[in-house]
């Protein structure tokens, strides 16, 4: 009994100091914002591995989600004898839910992951501890531009996924299923309103940029510099993006939609 | 750093396309002129049941939105439900003596106000009141009304 309580409480104590020390990372890294502003060229580069490279994934995910939307949602709508408010009922689920938090676990996979294994193997390499041997602070030089590249990226991409699913859905739902095309965007446009839907939905997608951004970075600076603990550190990455995402989606969302 | 020039492209398509998407969203899906915060006047109407009416519930008139609603509240004393609505500046011509109904778009969709212009000369102006109106109808009223009529014949 004693020893169950000793390892809670050393477990709590354990969680409680990452947080201390993400925090203190999170501020290091935006006071980068200086490195970034004077070397353009590195939150380029980064630009291009964090957003260019999701880039593919997210548009074919968005296509295809958008798709299986417009066929669901035409077999529901259709025993209702509404197949018109098809637009509606694929725009508003992406653009209020899907888009932001697909979009973000998507990003958390395939751009957070990235993140970690490499700061983790410059760790683990000592690449980092030899910058700040030559004066160079390393959060400042390695990841902040990372940040800020994810930062940047993810209400853009969040963004692109809507449009390729409301895309996608009027590929089907109008294309195959013969929806009339003027009530799809109509419908779309009499009910999704511009600050209540589409810049909630960009708001989201900046909140869940920034916590999978800065989780996926931490980790990686705070990972055990060994194969082992790399591995570990990337793991922890999808795994926590994905409930820090979720959860703040349904904080958000009760913040914006909600009654409550 | 090799390829310097293709990268710096790559991710220059990548914020136009980003950019582009915004714009979709906000000129293609959804309404962005709702957004603009058009001049608006407040005036209130007084239902004794306002049904389901929310908050940016439409107002219109002959079917063409003018406003929306953008307060509901209860008179503490009259048990009156007051209704505030937002009519657009450009809409300044509507007589003193218009009606204020609670109507539903279809069977089952949502309320809206519907305001019938009356004769008079003068025009409403910002914190007028309605003196007009009829509540919404309440579709458990209605039936029960009705079978009360057929349980009597």
């Amino acid at each position: 009994m004693l020893h169950f309580l000793q390892k809670l409480g050393s477990s709590t104590r354990t969680n409680f100091a990452k947080l201390g020390r993400a925090t203190y990372f999170l501020g290091h890294t935006l006071t980068g914002i200086v490195d970034v502003a004077l070397r353009p060229r590195l939150l380029l580069n980064q630009l291009h591995s964090v957003g260019v490279l999701t880039f593919l994934i997210i548009t074919i995910s968005g296509l295809f989600v958008g798709m299986v939307l417009g066929l669901q949602g035409y077999n529901i709508l259709s025993d209702f004898g509404s197949e018109e408010a098809l637009g509606i009922m694929v725009a508003a689920s992406l653009v209020r839910e899907l888009g932001p938090v697909v979009t973000a676990l998507l990003f958390a996979g395939r751009a957070g992951s990235a993140l970690t294994a490499e700061i983790g193997l410059m760790k683990a390499t000592e690449q980092l501890s030899g910058m700040e041997m030559m004066a160079v602070d390393p959060v400042n030089r390695i990841i902040s531009p990372r940040f800020f590249a994810g930062f940047l990226s993810m209400p853009l991409l969040a963004a692109l996924f809507s449009m390729v699913g409301i895309l996608g859905g009027h590929m089907v739902g109008v294309g195959l299923l013969g929806v009339d095309d003027g009530s799809y965007w109509s419908q779309m446009q009499a009910n999704l309103d511009f600050y209540d839907d589409i810049v909630n939905g960009v708001i989201k997608s900046i909140v869940f940029g920034f916590a999978a951004t800065w989780i996926a970075l931490f980790e990686g600076y705070d990972a055990v510099p060994t194969a082992e603990g790399v591995s570990r550190a990337t793991t922890r990455t999808v795994v926590n993006s994905a409930f820090a995402i979720l959860g703040l989606d349904f904080i958000l969302t009760a913040m914006m939609f909600g009654d409550i | 750093m090799q390829h310097t020039r293709t990268q710096d492209t790559l991710v220059g398509l990548f914020v136009a396309a980003g950019i582009v998407a915004l714009f979709f969203l906000s000129l293609q899906v959804s309404n962005i002129r709702s957004f603009m915060p058009a001049d608006t006047y407040v005036i209130t109407a007084r239902f004794s049941n306002s049904g389901g009416l929310k908050v940016k519930s439409p107002v219109s008139v002959a079917g063409v939105r003018i406003g929306r609603v953008s307060n509901i509240y209860i008179d503490k004393e009259t048990y009156e439900s007051v209704v505030e609505m937002s009519i657009e500046s450009k809409y300044d011509t509507l007589p003193e003596d218009s009606s204020a109904t609670i109507y539903t778009a279809g069977l089952l969709g949502e309320q809206y106000i519907n305001l019938d212009p009356g004769g008079s000369f003068d025009y409403l102006k910002n914190g007028d009141r309605i003196e007009i109106t009829q509540s919404a109808i309440v579709l458990e009223e209605v039936i029960g009304r009705f079978l009360f009529q057929k349980a009597e014949e």
